[in-house]
């Protein structure tokens, strides 16, 4: 019989319509008034009574609440996290880059740190707008100093402000990203749910002692 | 008296909507009848061929990523077994097993889009092609907890893949496996029985199998006309000989058959999906680096291998000096080699069919121009 | 003059307000009222200004609805919301749309003729406009009961194709002109199953006036007329450039067609025609197949009318976003070989219908829908049968040759002389 087809196409699109949509909304999802008194934790008798403001508006639809979005821990984020006490200025992530955005000027610095010495680090520049986020750099560093982040959202104005610097590294808030750092994912540690602390001593895969180090690079070489 | 009528050259240009990235069509017209189509294309091209000889072997993967970039995963996977064969490099069981199921997964998402966009192109305003795309988010959220990104993955290394898959990885990817077969039968029942596809494509754009194995076409392709070619079967790759699967095949060889070959295989990849899941064992997913270091070199020499890519043969040919970048990289790029019937399959039909037999090829612009 | 047009409720409401104010129209009451005697003639002409006026904005404010509800039902059938960002459930976003559109700039091709390529958006929306002028909105609601309603809106729907060749044309550039001659050959071949569908009905109700098909409808005629309706909404759905039948905005093929040079208002008034004259085949479909206002008096005719309306929309949208789109021969073939037999069917039989029952009570106006949907089935498979026959069999044709009827090898080699 001709037409079937067609009609039970349409019955599949009539049942997709009465199925939830899909989307999430971001960075403001849109309530109505059992959703508003949900994300203030009341009844919705008790939004109409103590705000009824914000009840019209979600009755009317124009009320909205924040949203987050689903991440997993190992999402490559936009900015970087860098633990400056335990960069040595090695390089191994500048020249791991395969696009090459990364500059390091060091001078020799003689500064003792638990890897042993570290050069005094000048400039430590990353290019985020010709970032390809392959996570390169975070693999080749040896020191786990350089791990991605859990941002997305950096789009700015001027492509300058765009170049995150030494100071922007090392005052941002640390939320690194559990990718290529087994040691996160051993704790169980999700960047969004809660902070890590104790910085100096987070994600580090090994905790060489002074003594250690010299036993390895000095007296058994 | 016969009617005197001019041919019409019109340029259906790179900037279009329905060309799948940026291609460019000089076709001439006899009123409705496609008399004449020069394709021309070139606007994707980056130059990764080029690049490659500059970067590591580990840094070639970013650059393969790009290229067929709704199938990553899949030329992450030829690049690596090249670079394998090229070393001389035995993998570690997890790591293939991991690469097998991260493959079959983007070989799905990869025929979703493929089916969504011909569907879209045939003038279903969207709406097949968001039930479609519906499904790949979910695989894509599965690739965002393997390798912390959604479409560009770099998730293989030379002996395996970079990391194993988190805890939260397997319940999801169980959920999908019970989800997916219900929905793929949605889109199946709400299409193949459509009397308006029927009409648009049975019939429309046949390739022979003759003609396509003189032009050298592969993949679902050359499936639509009834060839039992998969190189998962014949060069099995991987641990593709320890996994059961069959190929669909339909014999007409239209455009019905090729969107037909390609729901279908999204079905046996979902079988292929279970049966790795059965069949992988713990252990390290990649060799240690003191077997296989970090920046591999080759011994002098050069290697070639294909697999069965989404949309055809993908094959990587390095040649190595002993260095830490290959010397030469060339890519068969499947997309591309399928196009070189473009003009055979389309002079004869009419306008409407331009597109959808276009897309019904599935090439992807990032690998026909890498 | 106008003792005659007193039985349409807006006419006498504004009419006798301005008469005799609050009185209503009685002999007393003209010492009440705003305009001195003699000076009825004002009275009728503002009258006939603001019903005018009144529908017009309906229509207007109802394609700002229009939009936004088809946005949101669009969205729903893929699985997602639509706009619902500005203003309460995003209502405001076609009038945000609007703004953004009176703000772009009016671009006039080089190669175009000026006056008709000016014309071209005011002779697609007036048709659309004037169609809104015979169709009752509830119980004594209309501007006119012309006694030859059917007639004139299918006349005056046909200026339509008539803005598309000018539109077409008067661009200047080839891919205009292709496009348009197809929805041109696509919307004169539809008119011609729309106008003999109706006249199953115009033969059960007796008159072509629409108050008059309505006061006929104890039975709605869509079940009393099912090849009708479907031959009919078939039609209107390939007269509007709605898919199934939209390869004129097929996007995915020539990139917006015979409307690719226009920009700013006068595709804001294009886009306007189109969603108005889904609003008048809705309000068209309801009046002729549904029974229009007619409906129980729990809730007031004019709810009635909405309601159907919105369901017919509804009709419209789902058969919209499920199917892909024909190609123009199918179309065509579609229109003369397919719903041009399901009306020639449709007329024979409800011909010899009302030949044995003239004047059909509710009881025979049952039995004549048993019948005509006995008829319907094997009517539909046959043409199905008709249309799937393909045309070039033929022996030279080998199994596994493509249908059309030019092999490739007649096609001269191409000459490549580079790329450029």
């Amino acid at each position: 019989m001709p037409g079937m087809g067609i009609i039970r196409g349409m019955g599949v699109t009539l049942k997709n319509f009465v199925r939830a949509p899909h989307t999430v909304q971001y960075p403001d999802r849109r309530v109505g008034l059992l959703g508003a008194a949900k994300h203030a934790g009341i009844s919705p008798l008790q939004l109409v009574t103590s705000n009824p403001r914000q009840a019209a508006k979600a009755l009317f639809g124009m009320a909205t609440v924040p949203a987050k979005i689903e991440q997993s821990p190992r999402f490559r984020g936009n900015e970087f996290t860098w633990y400056e006490d335990r960069c040595t200025g090695c390089a191994s992530c500048a020249k791991y880059c395969p696009l090459g955005i990364i500059e390091i000027v060091t001078h020799p610095g003689g500064i003792d740190v638990q890897e042993g010495e570290s050069y005094g680090i000048d400039v430590f520049d990353i290019d985020i707008a010709r970032c390809m986020f392959c996570g390169l750099c975070v693999e080749a560093c040896p020191y786990d100093a350089l791990h991605m982040g859990s941002q997305f959202e950096k789009a700015n104005y001027l492509r300058s402000s765009l170049v995150i610097s030494k100071e922007q590294l090392i005052s941002n808030a640390k939320r690194p990203s559990s990718w290529f750092r087994p040691q996160f994912e051993a704790q169980e540690y999700n960047p969004w749910k809660g902070t890590i602390d104790d910085h100096h001593g987070a994600g580090r895969h090994e905790q060489p002692g002074s003594k250690k180090l010299t036993e390895r690079w000095v007296d058994n070489r | 008296m016969p009617l005197k009528t001019e041919p019409l050259t019109v340029n259906l240009g790179p900037q279009h909507p329905s060309t799948h990235g940026v291609f460019r069509m000089r076709v001439t017209f006899d009123g409705e009848l496609i008399v004449d189509v020069e394709p021309i294309f070139g606007y994707l091209h980056r130059g990764s061929e080029k690049l490659a000889e500059e970067r590591t072997y580990s840094q070639v993967v970013t650059l393969t990523d790009r290229m067929d970039y709704v199938a990553s995963m899949l030329n992450n996977q030829a690049y690596i077994l090249a670079v394998e064969k090229l070393a001389g490099i035995s993998p570690s069981p997890r790591g293939v097993w991991l690469r097998m199921i991260a493959s079959e997964l983007q070989r799905i998402a990869s025929h979703l889009v493929a089916v969504g966009f011909l569907l879209q192109d045939l003038g279903a305003w969207g709406t097949p092609l968001t039930y479609t795309m519906r499904e790949r988010e979910r695989i894509l959220d599965l690739f965002e907890m393997l390798c912390g990104a959604r479409i560009t993955n770099s998730y293989l290394r030379p002996g395996g893949v970079f990391a194993d898959a988190p805890a939260e990885f397997w319940p999801a990817l169980r959920r999908l496996l019970d989800d997916l077969p219900s929905r793929v039968d949605e889109v199946d029942d709400y299409l193949t029985g459509n009397e308006i596809i029927f009409a648009r494509t049975k019939g429309v754009a046949i390739l022979t199998a003759k003609q396509m194995i003189g032009a050298s076409i592969t993949g679902p392709m050359l499936r639509a006309a009834g060839v039992d070619w998969d190189l998962r079967h014949r060069q099995p790759y991987d641990y593709y000989d320890q996994v059961k699967f069959n190929r669909p095949l339909h014999t007409a060889g239209d455009n019905f058959a090729r969107y037909w070959v390609r729901l279908q295989e999204i079905r046996e990849s979902m079988k292929i999906v279970e049966q790795c899941i059965d069949l992988i064992e713990p252990g390290p997913v990649r060799p240690h680096h003191d077997q296989v270091p970090y920046l591999v070199r080759p011994p002098k020499g050069d290697a070639y291998v294909g697999i069965e890519g989404s949309k055809g043969e993908l094959g990587f040919y390095l040649v190595s000096d002993g260095g830490i970048s290959p010397y030469r990289c060339h890519v068969r790029a499947s997309s591309l080699i399928n196009l070189t019937l473009l003009r055979e399959m389309t002079v004869g039909s009419l306008l409407g069919d331009l597109f959808v037999s276009f897309g019904s090829i599935d090439i992807n612009m990032g690998e026909v121009d890498r | 003059m106008s003792e005659q047009y007193l039985d349409n409720s807006l006419f006498r409401n504004i009419y006798c307000y301005l008469i005799s104010g609050s009185e209503g129209c009685t002999a007393r009451g003209y010492e009440a009222g705003f305009l001195p005697a003699g000076m009825e003639w004002l009275a009728f002409l503002v009258t006939a200004v603001v019903m005018a006026l009144v529908v017009i904005n309906l229509i207007l404010g109802g394609v700002i609805g229009v939009i936004w509800g088809e946005r949101r039902i669009l969205a729903r059938f893929q699985n997602r919301r639509g706009p619902n960002r500005w203003g309460p459930f995003g209502m405001l976003t076609s009038v945000a749309d609007a703004i953004k559109t009176m703000f772009k700039e009016d671009v006039l091709p080089f190669e175009a003729d000026r006056v008709l390529y000016t014309m071209a958006p005011i002779l697609m929306v007036l048709p659309v406009l004037l169609v809104f002028t015979v169709i009752p909105l509830g119980a004594g609601t209309f501007i006119v009961d012309l006694n030859v309603g059917v007639l004139f809106v299918l006349g005056i729907t046909s200026l339509g194709g008539l803005a598309v060749m000018m539109a077409a044309w008067s661009s200047g550039n080839r891919i205009s002109i292709f496009s348009g001659l197809r929805a041109v050959a696509m919307l004169v071949s539809y008119e011609i199953p729309m106008a003999l569908a109706l006249l199953g009905i115009l033969m059960i109700a007796g008159s072509m006036s629409l108050g008059a098909i309505i006061a006929a409808q104890n039975v709605p005629f869509i079940l009393v007329q099912p090849l009708g309706f479907l031959v009919f909404f078939l039609a209107s759905l390939a007269e509007m450039n709605r898919t199934p039948f939209d390869l004129n905005e097929a996007e995915s093929e020539l990139a917006a067609g015979y409307l690719n040079d226009y920009s700013s208002m006068k595709f804001g008034v294009f886009f306007l025609a189109e969603f108005a004259a889904e609003l008048a085949a809705s309000a068209l479909i309801t009046t002729l197949f549904l029974s229009g206002w007619r409906g129980w008096d729990a809730i007031p005719s004019h709810a009635w009318f909405a309601l159907k309306l919105v369901g017919v929309m509804f009709l419209i949208l789902w058969v919209r976003f499920t199917l892909p789109r024909f190609r123009i021969d199918q179309i065509l073939a579609l229109a003369w070989k397919g719903l041009f037999e399901l009306t020639l069917i449709n007329l024979v039989v409800t011909a010899i219908l009302i030949g044995i029952w003239p004047q059909p009570t509710t009881a025979q106006l049952w039995a004549i829908a048993a019948i005509n949907w006995v008829v319907f089935f094997p009517a539909v498979w046959l043409v199905g049968k008709v249309l799937t026959t393909k045309p070039y069999e033929s022996p030279s044709v080998a199994p596994g040759q493509s249908v059309y009827p030019v092999a490739v090898a007649q096609i001269p080699a191409s000459s490549s002389e580079g790329c450029d």
